[in-house]
């Protein structure tokens, strides 16, 4: 077995055969989803050829390249030839969605280390803003203007979307940046409970959320003539603003702002003295991570066709971070497939169990009491991931990785760079 | 590989055993003949559990009891049962499922209404009947999907009919109300608030309370104030019966005053003696009024082991309307499985179907002509309650 | 309005100070764990939820072996509480045996602490009400009603401005039972040994320990009193309303956080005082808030007003009102 293996590894170690191997991976998993449309394992495979994909030695833009082609044409064209095409292009919107959402979150608690526990309400503000614009409820107290907006607004939305949540992110932050640690967590859970209590009575003396009653009958977007209503379709709207959201994160951690990021949550006060401005820092994470989730809020309001406060409660707030400390707290690769384990296993994988387990009772008399239903059992099994994980694994599934500088190559640089200055100083002595 | 490596790869690997276990049973069934699956939809868990899961029991009921015919013609039904948990995101995705399997022609659902709009969105898509025996927002039918049915009452009924009640039989002049904010206990509470206020009845209070709360003291040290005749509830037995208790406590005496939310063996065990005096509008008829009625109980309580809800037997006739249909469809499609456009239509196109609470006639909307809102009084610390009035549209 | 906010207010005085003492007791739990670890326990609030639900067992147990009839209730009330204080004391031992400190060992960031402290918190809710469940069918459980004779506070006969308050004995079970379990807590953190230990850990924990105190074992003591004090009060709870679930403990224990921050947190006095503060202004504004709006604003916003409250003492005072500031070390 273990030569076997020693075997597999050292084949696998070549470029050339990892290629071979891959794209029989995928091939074969893609026949197999061709061939049994309805199985959910096929299409969990072939999806997870993306995470393997990670872990090839290849060069980063060809990954790119080839992760986007299986997302965007693969699965779909090959999922579209079955019955349950919708229900999983579903959850991969859903998945989308919520990768964005942990990203967003990931910028807040991984990169900068403020504890955010009510960032569903950033969610909440996006999903409301094209909500109320793009049904009849802005007519009831909007002096000026024809409502429901037309569909093709819905892009304008999305920014619209991201700058409103930026704002109640900088909103929240201010207060906030006098406490820290503890605190800031309690402040934020507050926070995300005021603005969904809010959203959900603010329908007098003004009716601006129709409150409890919810916004119905939001008109879906319109793309150059074609109305887009399908979970097929919103796949890909999902997926555009994911692979934004990747590429603003990727370039945003080794920036500047993001180095400032992690020395802040490292040593504040370190930071501080380093010249961080700390103000400005922690308000561009709470902005920055909120406005992904705003973007998201939009879509997700368009996808429904329905909002009500209901959506966004405090265990949604704690349903990303359970993605974000699974993944790895800091880690963008990590984050992303926290929250497709997160979201497949709480709409495929606890359902499909709880449905074998209710079929069994029925076909073979075995009774198992509704209350072991593994669907039910959602907060036993992510409150024991979020202990183990905390205990055992505190850096995730996928942990974090700086990356890697050369120092000899860094040291004689600033040797170079000191002698210049020396140059400069001695120069202007002389004169 | 390296341990590092490993680490992640197994979990998904474990996750996808999840997923192999679970998908075991779709290559189930057949045995030679066609089957023909109807879903519910209904929350199983969660705080209005009890409603949900008599909702499923009665579909399941109707459908045991149908297999004989539909074996004839050689078909093979079963219902294929979902949780929504009471979550809109939930029933959607649920929504989707159901959509996905083919063999699914209808459904029974939802009772919150703030699930069945955003799922029914999905049904719309996909010609997939709904006919629900509990949503009662006017919201749901009024979008006028053809997909769309139910054989309750809608709020714009039940709410005025209460109130007429409250102050033409009660004579109630002041009245407090206090709603539970969700969907629906906002909307009946709020139907009943405009019809009462038409009627001259003075509302001295309208107030919200918190779900999942259990002190409701200070909404209640204000009705003290307000002296009002009468307190309307709008909102679930949780909550419900917690009022009843505590109002009692506080010397309110005056009747308190319910929706269908309150219609459950739950109301009595939460609130105990204090229920006495309570009434409430239900869209649900008492079954043990008629010969029907009750022996649809004892074959409930034989099958199931429990006593019937109030929503047990709309379940049972949502389920029945839906078999109805499916049948007229096989029936209209030369004896070979209806496509999902037929069942909608039939189900659609059901008149003067008997059902053991209600008789169901659709009209263009979905909305049953027929359906009635009966009004109920706790005489004693029992369930269910006495019939008072019956009210036709 | 003025006159009708007067009218009620004995009532919502009584109301607002059973709500109050609830609050200040499962405060003490947040207060007393803070102040040593420096660690929002989370599952506190569950904690406080799973005493009440061993103390309805326990109380359903007793009920089906008849000694509900035969014993006065005072002592089974008695039995009830004490054997609940003591499964949850142990509870939160466990909770803090398993979950705080391997951390404490690893000296991990103080955010992992308070993620496996909401882990916690979820388990514990599912846990309950899958026992609930499985054993009733629902999870809201409804107790076996207990001190419900009513009586009338006849204030309005001596001060007709003032209208009549009702309570019942519930209540004055719960006020004894929390005045005898604040008295003595203080006591005990005053005048013996081990309080002077926790206070000591509280201060300063290496210099504690040098100074021959078992750190260890005065955290895992000071566990089991928060926790037997939230799981008494849980029991006290059932009682004064009658029916729980699974979920009571997480609004409450944001609640009773409120309060220990509004107290000042790490002072077990100023809990108390939070508690009763909270208890009071939550009630006061579920009753008068509509009034004093002209029914803009109802009860419902009364949980922002707690919330708002609570941002506002940590933005402002975020020592408490009660609690000494702190210079951050370096």
């Amino acid at each position: 077995m273990t030569i076997l293996s020693a075997l597999f590894d050292k084949f696998a170690q070549s470029k050339k055969n990892q290629v071979i191997l891959f794209i029989a991976y995928v091939v074969l998993t893609g026949l197999g989803l061709f061939l049994l449309p309805d199985s959910t394992i096929a299409f969990l495979l072939l999806l997870f050829s993306i995470l393997i994909l990670y872990y090839l030695k290849f060069n980063l833009r060809v990954k790119w390249v080839t992760g986007i082609v299986i997302l965007a044409i693969i699965v779909p064209f090959i999922a579209s030839h079955s019955d349950s095409y919708q229900t999983y292009m579903e959850v991969g919107t859903l998945v989308g969605i919520y990768c964005a959402m942990a990203l967003g979150l990931n910028i807040v608690v991984g990169f900068a280390g403020l504890l955010d526990l009510g960032f569903i309400a950033f969610f909440a503000v996006g999903a409301y803003s094209y909500a109320i614009f793009a049904s009849g409820q802005a007519a009831k107290f909007m002096p000026f203007g024809h409502y429901p907006l037309p569909g093709g607004t819905f892009w304008i939305f999305i920014i619209i979307g991201a700058l409103v949540a930026s704002l109640f992110g900088i909103l929240l932050g201010i207060p906030v940046l006098r406490v820290r640690g503890d605190y800031l967590a309690i402040v934020t859970l507050g926070f995300g409970e005021i603005i969904r209590i809010l959203l959900n009575n603010m329908d007098h003396p003004l009716n601006i959320t129709n409150g409890s009653m919810g916004i119905a009958s939001i008109k879906p977007p319109n793309f150059f003539g074609i109305t887009i209503g399908n979970s097929s379709q919103f796949y890909y709207i999902a997926l555009g603003i994911f692979l934004v959201v990747i590429y603003v994160v990727r370039k945003l951690e080794d920036s500047k702002l993001g180095r400032s990021w992690k020395a802040v949550r490292d040593n504040e006060i370190a930071a501080q003295a380093m010249g961080i401005p700390l103000v400005k820092t922690k308000l561009a994470a709470f902005a920055i991570g909120a406005s992904f989730s705003g973007m998201m809020g939009v879509v997700f309001a368009a996808k429904q066709m329905f909002v009500d406060a209901t959506s966004f409660t405090y265990l949604e707030s704690t349903m990303v971070l359970v993605m974000v400390i699974l993944g790895g707290m800091g880690s963008v690769p990590g984050v992303i497939l926290g929250a497709a384990v997160v979201i497949i296993l709480r709409t495929q994988v606890l359902t499909n169990i709880s449905d074998w387990l209710s079929q069994m009772s029925t076909d073979y008399g075995i009774e198992i009491p509704a209350a072991l239903s593994p669907e039910k059992m959602q907060l036993l099994i992510f409150g024991l991931l979020l202990i183990i994980f905390a205990l055992y694994r505190t850096q995730g599934l996928i942990p974090h990785k700086n990356r890697k500088v050369d120092v000899e190559l860094l040291k004689k640089e600033s040797a170079a760079a000191a002698l210049d200055r020396e140059k400069v100083t001695s120069g202007g002595a002389d004169s | 590989m390296n341990l590092k490596k490993i680490i992640p790869l197994v979990a998904v690997v474990v996750l996808l055993l999840g997923v192999i276990s679970g998908c075991a049973s779709k290559s189930g069934g057949s045995k030679g003949k066609q089957v023909i699956e109807i879903g519910s939809q209904s929350p199983l868990s969660g705080g209005s559990a009890t409603l949900g899961d008599a909702i499923r029991l009665g579909a399941e009921l109707a459908i045991d009891d149908q297999k004989a015919a539909f074996a004839k013609k050689g078909f093979e039904i079963k219902l294929k049962d979902m949780d929504d948990q009471g979550d809109p995101k939930k029933g959607v995705a649920n929504a989707q499922i159901l959509a996905a399997d083919k063999n699914v022609l209808a459904l029974v659902g939802h009772l919150n209404s703030g699930v069945a709009i955003p799922s029914s969105e999905v049904y719309e898509k996909n010609n997939l009947a709904m006919v629900s025996p509990a949503t009662t927002a006017t919201v749901v039918t009024d979008r006028g999907l053809k997909s769309v049915n139910r054989i309750c009452a809608r709020d714009d009924f039940q709410g005025p009919a209460g109130a007429n009640f409250a102050v033409k039989t009660l004579k109630a002049k002041k009245i407090f109300i206090i709603q539970d904010k969700t969907a629906y206990g906002s909307g009946l509470a709020e139907q009943f608030r405009d019809q009462a206020k038409k009627l001259g009845a003075d509302i001295v209070g309208y107030e919200g309370i918190t779900v999942g709360e259990k002190d409701f003291s200070g909404v209640l040290s204000q009705a003290v104030t307000k002296k009002p005749d009468l307190i309307y509830f709008g909102g679930v037995y949780a909550e419900g019966g917690l009022i009843i208790k505590q109002a009692r406590q506080k010397g309110l005496n005056m009747p308190i005053m319910g929706g269908d939310g309150l219609d459950s063996s739950s109301t009595v065990q939460i609130a105990g003696d204090a229920v006495k005096g309570v009434y409430l509008t239900s869209v649900a008829g008492d079954v043990s009024k008629t010969e029907k009625g009750q022996a649809f109980a004892k074959k409930y309580k034989e099958k199931f082991g429990k006593n019937v809800e109030s929503y047990s037997a709309y379940g049972y006739d949502s389920a029945g309307v839906i078999l109805k249909g499916i049948m007229n469809a096989i029936n209209a499609n030369d004896g070979k499985k209806p496509t999902r456009e037929q069942v909608e239509k039939a189900i659609r196109g059901i008149k003067n179907y008997d059902g053991v609470t209600t008789k169901v006639s659709f009209n263009d909307k979905g909305d049953n002509t027929y359906a009635k809102v009966y009004i109920y009084k706790f005489d004693q610390a029992k369930y269910p309650p006495a019939q008072e009035a019956e009210i036709s549209q | 309005m003025l006159a009708q906010i007067i009218q009620n207010l004995p009532q919502v005085l009584i109301d607002g100070l059973t709500l109050g003492v609830v609050y200040a007791v499962v405060a003490i739990g947040y207060t007393m764990v803070y102040g040593i670890l420096e660690l929002i326990n989370f599952a506190h609030g569950d904690v406080f939820m799973t005493g009440a639900f061993i103390g309805a067992t326990v109380l359903f147990l007793m009920l089906g072996m008849g000694f509900l009839a035969a014993m006065p209730a005072l002592i089974v009330f008695l039995i009830v509480i004490v054997v609940a204080g003591i499964a949850t004391g142990l509870l939160g031992v466990g909770i803090e045996r398993v979950a705080y400190r391997p951390l404490r060992r690893k000296n991990a960031p103080k955010l992992i602490a308070l993620i496996t402290s909401i882990g916690i918190s979820f388990v514990l809710e599912d846990a309950v009400r899958f026992i609930a469940e499985l054993k009733t069918g629902n999870y809201i459980v409804t107790a076996p009603s207990m001190f419900n004779h009513k009586f009338t506070l006849d204030i309005h006969h001596i001060m007709p401005f003032f209208d009549n308050a009702t309570f019942q004995s519930s209540f004055l079970l719960v006020l004894a039972v929390t005045i005898v379990m604040l008295v003595s807590l203080d006591l005990f953190v005053n005048k013996t040994k081990w309080g002077m230990a926790m206070r000591a850990v509280a201060q300063d924990r290496d210099t504690a320990s040098l100074m021959t105190i078992n750190v260890n074992r005065v955290i895992s003591v000071t566990f089991f009193i928060g926790s037997a004090l939230g799981g008494a009060t849980g029991v006290l709870f059932m009682i004064q309303y009658g029916t729980i679930d699974p979920y009571i403990g997480f609004i409450l224990g944001i609640k009773a956080f409120t309060a220990a921050v509004l107290g000042g947190i790490g002072n077990i006095r100023g809990a108390m005082f939070g508690g009763i503060m909270l208890g009071l202004l939550e009630m006061f504004a579920a009753a008068n808030l509509s009034l004093i709006t002209h029914g803009a604003m109802g009860a419902e916003y009364k949980d922002v007003f707690a919330f708002i409250i609570l941002i506002l003492v940590l933005i402002f005072k975020p020592e408490g009102l009660f609690g000494k500031a702190v210079v951050e070390k370096v």
